[in-house]
Order: structure tokens, then C-alpha cells, then sequence
């Protein structure tokens, strides 16, 4: 699918908010979303999500002969593919450029700046070494990718462990998991990448944009740290001008937020490492029971209540009085009563929903969405103030709503227990609804 | 290769292919173009020229720069942009300023401008800049391996001194150039 362009519109107001120092999801400027890292039951394999942008890792290993001119060596392969469930414009021929962009960046953050230690991975040298492979897939896109992608990167090699395997003479054994427990890989440093996204031509930056933000930004500067504050990338993209201050203050910036986010990962794997240790249960099974999928969860906001008590005074006294109550009831049998009259029987129409109910008195009338409950207790209810919906029972099914119930108060349903009226279930209804049928 | 579809109503597409020659290196390359170095090294080159050149001048076409490599002996970025710089130039093709640019590393606690392929693969880290001389902007920064944040500052300001310096000899050798073809134009 082509990507839908973003209306003007919604790009003045994101600029605009932005020139306020304000940002849709009530960020600071330099805040971060939350980030969450998960594991799963192998070693080498994580989500991570940074707000709602998901990124999976799974580090593999493989023994293969060495490059011809590396020959003690290591080899490391980086992959990070845009799956198409990550965005409906990530299309399998389409993403030529983000994708060239990402991968080089990634590879110039991880490799270049020599993270891992290539010689650890020399079995034989000119023979055997190990070539780690660490695929990442974009799950879900909202918005620097970049970030979350190295940070599953450096947790996924960090917490994976390669088999263990000895050299005796010419012989290489491989030894299984279950012989002699895998080894970590020897990381010297976490580089993380930390993600700039400039506006209005430089002169206004924010840390860590979503989506939204990065459609109307100017460019991006991308600047990978490790904890010691040493600079393992920059990366300036999009047709943004820099000035030198610009990019030194982004620097010191993004130093402060790899510290934090360096301790994240640190904490993560320790209670990953804990938990398998002490033979608990482990793996991404249980990090998703505590978000109850089946609920929807809002996080509390703030409201400030301190005018509540005025307002609702205030509506309260505008409103207008309850209409009456409509009565003489007409009694059929026992057990069978009607108020008011109804409208002729519509049950032949029903099959035929592209037409609308007959509707004998006229075009205004009450909307009314009924159904009939059988056996639960309705009582009549006073109309209350005029446009608020009234709900005139609590089953769990569909609530029966009056809006303008002034109109025609003839047409006031009312259920008595044992209802089970014909003529009020032809209501005159202004939209298709689905009638419930009275059984 | 202009597509109808993916012009642009209100300003010009620039489009850049970079290209090593297969004996450009020490040892053979088997694919000039295609893989994902040379991709990115165009991207770049593109992201550095829409700023630069004056894209609103020019609606609804298309701008192509190609490059060939035929020697690498490091900056290859570098070489690009400025060479880039002056076909632009020479093109016609109005540009805010010249764009120059400069590649830069540090060795030993001392910055060193232009690196040549020797001192880039020693592994240290690497610089690329390319500049707007007149205003000091920035058009494209990127850095490789590790680098301390303190000594940033130092190898910014040489890499920004060497493309001024680029910049003086290029501008005068466009101006020596249109003084001889005006001379030959009569």
C-alpha cells in the first residue's frame, strides 16, 4: 500500500505543538519512551519495545571457514528487515532506501566500532571460526526504528551463548548444550544509538521521535554511544543544515540518555540471568501474562477535578425539569399491558433491511434502540434531562437509549416484567438496527 | 530514467548512482554497483546535494549526478562531493554555495585531516564532512568507530579547516575556468 500522506493540516499542528515545546504524548523534549525487554526461552533471542515501535532479535551461530584476508577473525552478520505487518507501506520491493539506510547504519554501529571481540571467535585460525548472525525484524513501526534496533541488537549478543568447543591438536569438538554449558560472547562495550530529529531548519530538536514526529521532521541526527561516553557513529540524514554547537550539544545529550539506557539493559539481563538460575519459568510466555491481553489497559491520567463541583451545578440548573410520565396503562390480559400505541407491525420487513421502517407519524421522531428482556426487571423511567441518554436497565445487552425523548412522548417505550409486546417491538426505527427478536 | 510518478510538483528530484571501478582498490572488486555500500554512498550523496542545490528552481525534473571512482586511496567520500560539486557547478545547475568536503580521524590524541587509505584502515575513527563554507552549515556529518566525545570538538574543527581550504582552491579553479572560456567564447 502506498503510504497515506499526511494532511496539512496535522502537519501545522504537529509543527505548531512542537514550537510550543509540547509533543502529543506529553514527552519533554529530551524524554525517552518507555522501554520494555523481553525475553525468550533460547539464548540470543529478545523483543524490545520502545513505546509502541517493537523490534525483535535472535542472534544464531555457525562455524564456517574465515575471510581470506581475516583469517583470525571472527565473522559478524548484521540483518535488520522491515517486516510488512510493521507498517501497511512496508511492501517487499518497496523499502529499498529506509532499508539500505538502517542496515548500514547498524552495521557501521555494531562492527566498526568493534563491540565484539572478533579474535574470541577464532576456533582454528584460517580453518574454523564462528560467524554470528543477528537478525532483527521490525515488528510494529511507530517511529525510530533506529533505536530500538540497536538496542535488540547489543541485548540479543549479550545474552546469547554459543557452544562451547575445544581444540586438541587437529580435532574440534563441538560440544552440545547439554555436555558442557554454552559460552557468552565477550562484549567490550554497548554501543546504543541515540536518535535526533530536527524542525524548522535546526531550531528545534527532540529526542526520540514517533512516527508523526519523523514524518514532519526536517532530518535526523543518529549518534551511537556506549556508557564511556566514547562516540561510536554519527549519522546525518535528511536535508538538514547543522551548525558544530548543534551537534556537540546533541552529543553530551545523547551520553546522558545511553547511561540510562544502559542500566536498563544491565537490569534486564540480570533478572533474565537470575530467573533461569534459580530454574524459574522464563521466556516471552511470561512476560506477556502480565498484560492481560484480553483487557484494555488506560493508564491514569491527571484530571484536575477542582471545578467539577461548579460544573455539575451548573448543568443541573440549566437542565430542565423531568417530563411527565406517561400513563393509563392498558391492561390486555394478565400479564400484558401496553403503553402507548406503537406502529403497525413491520416483521415482514425484517429480512429486508435495506428499507426503512414505516413510519407513520412523520419524520421526527424518537431514535430508538430497543431490545426486549425478558427477564429482567425494567421499571418506568422519568425522562430525565433532555439529551442525556437514559438507560432504562442494566442487562449487559444492548442498552435501550431515548434520545429526544420530547418529541413524541407517545412513543415512550416501557417493559413491564412479562412484557412480551408485539406491537412496541415494531418501533419506527431511522436506522437499520438489528431487531432483537422477542422470543 | 525519470519516471513521471515520482516527480515532484514544486521542486527538482536529485538523483546520484556512486560506482567504484573494479580495479579502483588493492584487490579486485567483483560488483561495482548494486551492493549496499555503494546504495548508501549514493543515498548520501543525494541528502548532501538536495540541500545545497537550489531544488525550487526546477519543478517537476530531475537533477542526475553520477560518480566513478577510479582510484580509492581513502576519502572516497570526500572526493565525491567536491568533484560533485564542481560537475553541479559547471552544469549550471544554481547552488546555494559550493559544497566541500573533508574527511578526518584521530590518532594519538592528534587530529589528522584527510586520510588516505593507510591511516583509514588502521582502524582509528573516521570522519566525513561536507560543508557550506560561506555559513558554516553542516550538509552531512558521519563518523565511524569509536571516538571519546571530549576530543569530537578537535576533529570537527580540523575537518572544517580542510574544507575550507578545499574551498579556496575550488573557487579558483572555476573562476581560472570561465576566465579561459570566456576568453575562447570571445
Amino acid at each position: 500500500m502506498k503510504e497515506t500522506p499526511l494532511s496539512n493540516c496535522e502537519r501545522r499542528f504537529l509543527l505548531r505543538a512542537i514550537e510550543e515545546k509540547k509533543r502529543l504524548d506529553g514527552r519533554q523534549t529530551y524524554d525517552y519512551r518507555n522501554i520494555k525487554i523481553s525475553f525468550g526461552t533460547d539464548y540470543g533471542c529478545c523483543i524490545v519495545e520502545l513505546g509502541k515501535t517493537r523490534v525483535l532479535g535472535q542472534v544464531s551461530c555457525e562455524l564456517v571457514s574465515p575471510k581470506l584476508n581475516r583469517a583470525t577473525e571472527g565473522i559478524l552478520f548484521f540483518n535488520l528487515e522491515l517486516s510488512q505487518m510493521a507498517a501497511p507501506a512496508f511492501e517487499p520491493g518497496r523499502q529499498s532506501d529506509l532499508l539500505v539506510k538502517l542496515n548500514r547504519l547498524l552495521e557501521r554501529c555494531l562492527r566498526n566500532s568493534k563491540c565484539i571481540d572478533t579474535e574470541s571467535l577464532c576456533v582454528v585460525a584460517g580453518e574454523k571460526v564462528w560467524q554470528i548472525r543477528v537478525d532483527l525484524h521490525l515488528l510494529n513501526h511507530d517511529g525510530n526504528i533506529i533505536d530500538a534496533a540497536s538496542i535488540a541488537a547489543i541485548v540479543a549478543l549479550c545474552h546469547f551463548r554459543r557452544p562451547d568447543v575445544s581444540v586438541q591438536g587437529d580435532e574440534v569438538t563441538l560440544y552440545t548444550p547439554e555436555e558442557r554449558d554454552p559460552v557468552p560472547l565477550s562484549i567490550h562495550h554497548m554501543p546504543i544509538c541515540v536518535s535526533f530529529a530536527f524542525f524548522q531548519q535546526g531550531t528545534y530538536l527532540l529526542v526520540d521521535p514517533n512516527e508523526r514526529e519523523e514524518r514532519v521532521m526536517d532530518g535526523l541526527l543518529v549518534i551511537a554511544m556506549n556508557k564511556h561516553r566514547e562516540i561510536c557513529t554519527i549519522q546525518s540524514s535528511g536535508g538538514i543544515m547543522l551548525l558544530k554547537d548543534q551537534v556537540l550539544r546533541c552529543s553530551k545529550i545523547a551520553g546522558v540518555k545511553v547511561l540510562e539506557i544502559t542500566e536498563l539493559i544491565q537490569k534486564a539481563l540480570e533478572n533474565d540471568r537470575k530467573v533461569r538460575k534459580e530454574g524459574g519459568k522464563y521466556g516471552f510466555a511470561e512476560s506477556i501474562a502480565s498484560q492481560r491481553i484480553t483487557a484494555f489497559k488506560m493508564e491514569k491520567a491527571p484530571i484536575d477535578t477542582s471545578d467539577v463541583e461548579e460544573k455539575a451545578e451548573e448543568i443541573i440548573a440549566e437542565a430542565e425539569p423531568p417530563l411527565e410520565v406517561v400513563s393509563n396503562p392498558v391492561l390486555w390480559t394478565p400479564g400484558t399491558a401496553q403503553i402507548g400505541e406503537g406502529v403497525e407491525n413491520s416483521w415482514g420487513d425484517l429480512e429486508d433491511s435495506e428499507k426503512e421502517e414505516e413510519d407513520e407519524d412523520g419524520t421526527d421522531e424518537a431514535i430508538i434502540l430497543d431490545s426486549i428482556k425478558m427477564d429482567i426487571g425494567v421499571e418506568v423511567s422519568n425522562i430525565g434531562s433532555q439529551d442525556a441518554p437514559i438507560v432504562l436497565s442494566d442487562s449487559e445487552e444492548e442498552e435501550m437509549i431515548i434520545l429526544e425523548p420530547d418529541k413524541n412522548p407517545k412513543k415512550i417505550r416501557t417493559q413491564t416484567t412479562s412484557a412480551k409486546q408485539e406491537a412496541p417491538s415494531k418501533k419506527p426505527v431511522r436506522k437499520r438496527k438489528k431487531k432483537r427478536a422477542a422470543n | 530514467r525519470g519516471s513521471r510518478a515520482r516527480a515532484l510538483p514544486d521542486r527538482a528530484l536529485v538523483n546520484c548512482q556512486y560506482s567504484s571501478a573494479t580495479f579502483s582498490t588493492g584487490e579486485r572488486k567483483r560488483r561495482p554497483h548494486g551492493d549496499r555500500k555503494s546504495c548508501e554512498m549514493g543515498l548520501q550523496l543525494r541528502q548532501t546535494f538536495e540541500a545545497a542545490i537550489l531544488t525550487q528552481l526546477h519543478p517537476r525534473s530531475q537533477i542526475d549526478i553520477y560518480v566513478q571512482v577510479l582510484q580509492a586511496d581513502g576519502g572516497t567520500y570526500a572526493a565525491c562531493v567536491n568533484a560533485a560539486t564542481l560537475a553541479v557547478l559547471d552544469a549550471g545547475v544554481p547552488m546555494r554555495d559550493f559544497v566541500c568536503a573533508c574527511s578526518a580521524g584521530f590518532v594519538d590524541s592528534t587530529a589528522l585531516a584527510d586520510l588516505s587509505h593507510v591511516e583509514e584502515a588502521a582502524g582509528g575513527p573516521q570522519l566525513a564532512l561536507a560543508l557550506l563554507p560561506a555559513s558554516g552549515q553542516i550538509a552531512l556529518l558521519e563518523m565511524d568507530a569509536r571516538l571519546h566525545e571530549d576530543h569530537l570538538e578537535s576533529v570537527l574543527e580540523a575537518a572544517a579547516r580542510a574544507a575550507r581550504d578545499v574551498h579556496t582552491l575550488l573557487d579558483r579553479v572555476v573562476r581560472q575556468h570561465v576566465r579561459e572560456a570566456s576568453v575562447l567564447l570571445g
